[in-house]
């Protein structure tokens, strides 16, 4: 057990966990307002990853500049996975939440949901793989690091810690993070304090697509290739992340996300990568049996 | 609303459509021959498609029976009410069953062999009624006991040499025991992370069955799986599609029956109770734990005996047949059906499996048309066609008056 290779699997786990986080702050952020296991979370994450890929060859064969290029794409891909989950509430949840369904069927719809939007890209796009431009250059600065830890890398982490402050201050200080903390909290009474509920929802759905899109794109640009099918297991990994960390938390869900990630790449690096998967679930099933409420999560007990 | 009011929202929710689907409908790239294909027709289509289909949509969502006020209409449906008229039911019941029994001979050895998997999932849907539609309790993962009941028969047969028959119920009673494993620990939880961890159950078991190459043979799965022989006589090859169709009638049938007892037993009403109100139910002295636990378990022993009779029809399994999207097919057609109605998750069932099989130019949608009907009935319908009805005990206040009355006078 080299020192090198202790530090690779280090910087390569926290890599995985960033994306980790970025999807999971979606799940967490819609599981702390409406109660629900947004299914289809990890399909915007795919459709963002997509948008990005079609619009970034269009651009491409304009023959922009690759600073235009990147920053439009990605601009896109975020406009437009922001644009499919704000649909995706009107579509499959607010009905739902009108009639006062049953949560079974608001998770069913879910699982619709995501059904519909992967094959929907699979019948209008392709069902192979299909590669992605990189659009991350190697830096120069940073060669003498590069061994340990590469440039794509470096920007996916830089990438995540903003995105997690810019998210604390939308929450924290912001008048419409102000809403969704009350709205969280209590949502007959933030209605009663003049604050419109659907419009809070709507949000925290737009929101958590933005962050799924960057973590689309950053995971398409670092493995280089996407197909129709990467959303799924994402996201219930990421679901797993969110869990892990106590569902409903924002802090809760970067951290878990960043041990799932790690213990996940060591585990790959010391015993078997076949099982990685297995074991991400087998790491889900023992945290809800043993510590349902997760890591920053507080028990909750259930009044009559 | 006017209907100019209509139209104009119409038009701006198409004109979103539009703006949405444009990068994924309209551009397709070649990143290979760097070459664009640009589908304008697309973009007409779902302009038009969505116009009309958000006015349908506003007007059914109006038309939808608010909770708490449930209309006549709605509760009792037209099938429902035939099923419960005697006089109707039997001549029915007799008339299906001899439909049944000459299928094979009526129909060719195709048609045959396409009813035996939508049986299957008859089967399969049935016991997942179990556990959704009465015990309430989402089960993602219920492809793995599907899956526990195929390889089960496949390995023991390839070991031990073990015939369909007495597999069949070992690998009923060996995916009941990984579901009673599974469910032990996991039943505590609360409904939604329930379904998230029978899905990881359901993947962890094809990624093992995946990997494990000594044990499962890995991706390439078993082959030259045995037909099912006839006391011991090995049949031609239409004989053993007829002699399997008429298996898995006979299981369906049982499965019918079983689940239609267990409803009304003791068990079954307590499942019923447990899904609408489990802190009741606890004060009325129903073990919690337990009752689930049954509920799951069964469910599973329907799964594993499914997965002997699937791996008996196709004589070859790999673990690609079992991933999560069966499980959801399956719940597909349980939620399609109605939730809790026998006659819903058949007619559901045979519907989902059948028409897809008929509509082979459609073949490609199937699975984007399942997400459809997933959302869309839970939207609009949440009971599925056919209604489970519930047993309500009707009070007659005037009735009630009148025989204390009688009694006092007498």
């Amino acid at each position: 057990m080299d020192f090198d290779f202790l530090t690779y699997l280090f910087f390569g786990g926290l890599t995985r966990g960033s994306i980790y986080a970025l999807i999971a702050l979606g799940y967490t952020m819609v599981y702390g307002i409406v109660e629900l296991i947004n299914f289809a979370h990890g399909e915007i994450y795919m459709i963002g990853a997509f948008t990005g890929l079609i619009i970034s060859s269009v651009l491409t064969m304009l023959g922009l500049p690759i600073l235009a290029i990147v920053v439009l794409s990605a601009l896109t891909a975020i406009i437009y996975s922001c644009a499919y989950g704000y649909t995706m509430e009107k579509i499959a949840y607010k009905p739902l939440r009108d009639s006062n369904a049953p949560r079974l069927s608001a998770l069913i719809s879910a699982i619709g949901m995501s059904l519909f939007l992967q094959n929907y890209v699979l019948l209008a796009q392709t069902s192979d793989f299909l590669p992605f431009p990189n659009f991350i250059p190697d830096f120069e600065f940073w060669e003498p690091y590069a061994h340990i830890l590469t440039s794509p890398e470096l920007v996916i982490l830089i990438t995540t810690v903003i995105v997690m402050i810019c998210l604390t201050i939308l929450i924290k200080f912001t008048k419409i993070g102000k809403a969704m903390r009350a709205t969280s909290q209590d949502k007959v009474m933030a209605v009663l304090m003049g604050v419109n509920i659907n419009r809070v929802i709507s949000i925290t759905f737009i929101v958590g697509s933005a962050t799924a899109a960057i973590g689309g794109i950053l995971i398409a640009c670092h493995i280089g290739q996407i197909n129709f099918y990467m959303g799924f297991t994402a996201g219930i990994k990421a679901f797993v992340a969110a869990v892990l960390g106590g569902i409903g938390s924002i802090p809760g869900a970067v951290l878990g996300s960043f041990v799932l990630g790690l213990t996940e790449s060591f585990f790959a690096g010391y015993f078997s990568s076949d099982y990685e998967d297995v074991f991400a679930f087998l790491f889900l099933v023992l945290i809800l049996i043993f510590r349902p409420s997760g890591i920053l999560g507080r028990a909750e007990t259930k009044k009559v | 609303m006017t209907i100019k009011n209509q139209i104009k929202k119409s038009f701006l929710v198409s004109l979103w459509f539009m703006f949405l689907t444009f990068p994924i409908l309209v551009i397709q790239v070649n990143t290979v021959e760097n070459v664009i294909k640009w589908r304008w027709l697309n973009m007409i289509g779902v302009g038009i498609g969505s116009f009309f289909l958000s006015i349908l949509w506003r007007y059914m969502l109006e038309k939808r029976p608010e909770k708490g006020k449930q209309t006549k209409k709605y509760q009792l449906f037209f099938l429902n009410n035939i099923l419960h008229e005697k006089k109707i039911f039997f001549p029915v019941i007799i008339l299906l069953s001899l439909f049944v029994l000459c299928f094979p001979y009526i129909f060719s050895m195709y048609q045959t062999n396409i009813m035996i998997s939508a049986l299957i999932y008859v089967m399969m849907g049935l016991g997942l009624n179990i556990v959704i539609g009465l015990a309430g309790l989402l089960d993602l993962g219920y492809v793995a006991f599907f899956a526990v009941g195929a390889y089960s028969y496949a390995l023991l047969n390839y070991h031990y040499g073990l015939i369909f028959w007495i597999a069949l119920p070992l690998g009923g009673i060996l995916a009941l025991i990984f579901g009673v494993i599974l469910g032990y620990p996991v039943l505590r939880l609360r409904g939604d992370y329930l379904a998230i961890v029978t899905l990881g159950f359901g993947e962890i078991i094809r990624l093992v069955l995946e990997n494990w190459n000594d044990f499962s043979f890995g991706p390439s799965g078993i082959s030259n799986i045995p037909k099912p022989c006839f006391l011991g006589i090995d049949l031609s090859l239409q004989g053993t599609t007829k002699y399997l169709f008429y298996i898995i009638v006979g299981m369906v049938a049982l499965t019918i029956f079983v689940t239609n007892r267990l409803q009304n037993s003791r068990i079954g009403r307590a499942w019923i109770a447990l899904k609408d109100d489990e802190i009741a139910c606890q004060a009325m002295g129903i073990n919690k734990g337990k009752t689930k636990l049954r509920a799951f378990g069964l469910g599973a022993m329907w799964a594993g005996m499914g997965g002997v009779i699937f791996a008996a029809k196709t004589t070859f399994i790999n673990p690609a047949s079992f991933t999560i999207w069966e499980s959801v097919i399956i719940l597909c057609t349980v939620v399609l059906g109605g939730m809790g109605s026998i006659t819903g998750v058949v007619l559901g069932a045979l519907l989902l499996i059948l028409l897809p099989e008929y509509l082979r130019a459609f073949s490609e949608f199937r699975m984007i048309i399942f997400g459809a009907v997933l959302v869309l009935m839970m939207v609009f319908r949440p009971g599925g066609i056919i209604k489970n009805v519930r047993r309500i005990y009707k009070f007659d206040p005037i009735l009630e008056k009148n025989s204390v009355k009688n009694e006092v006078n007498s």
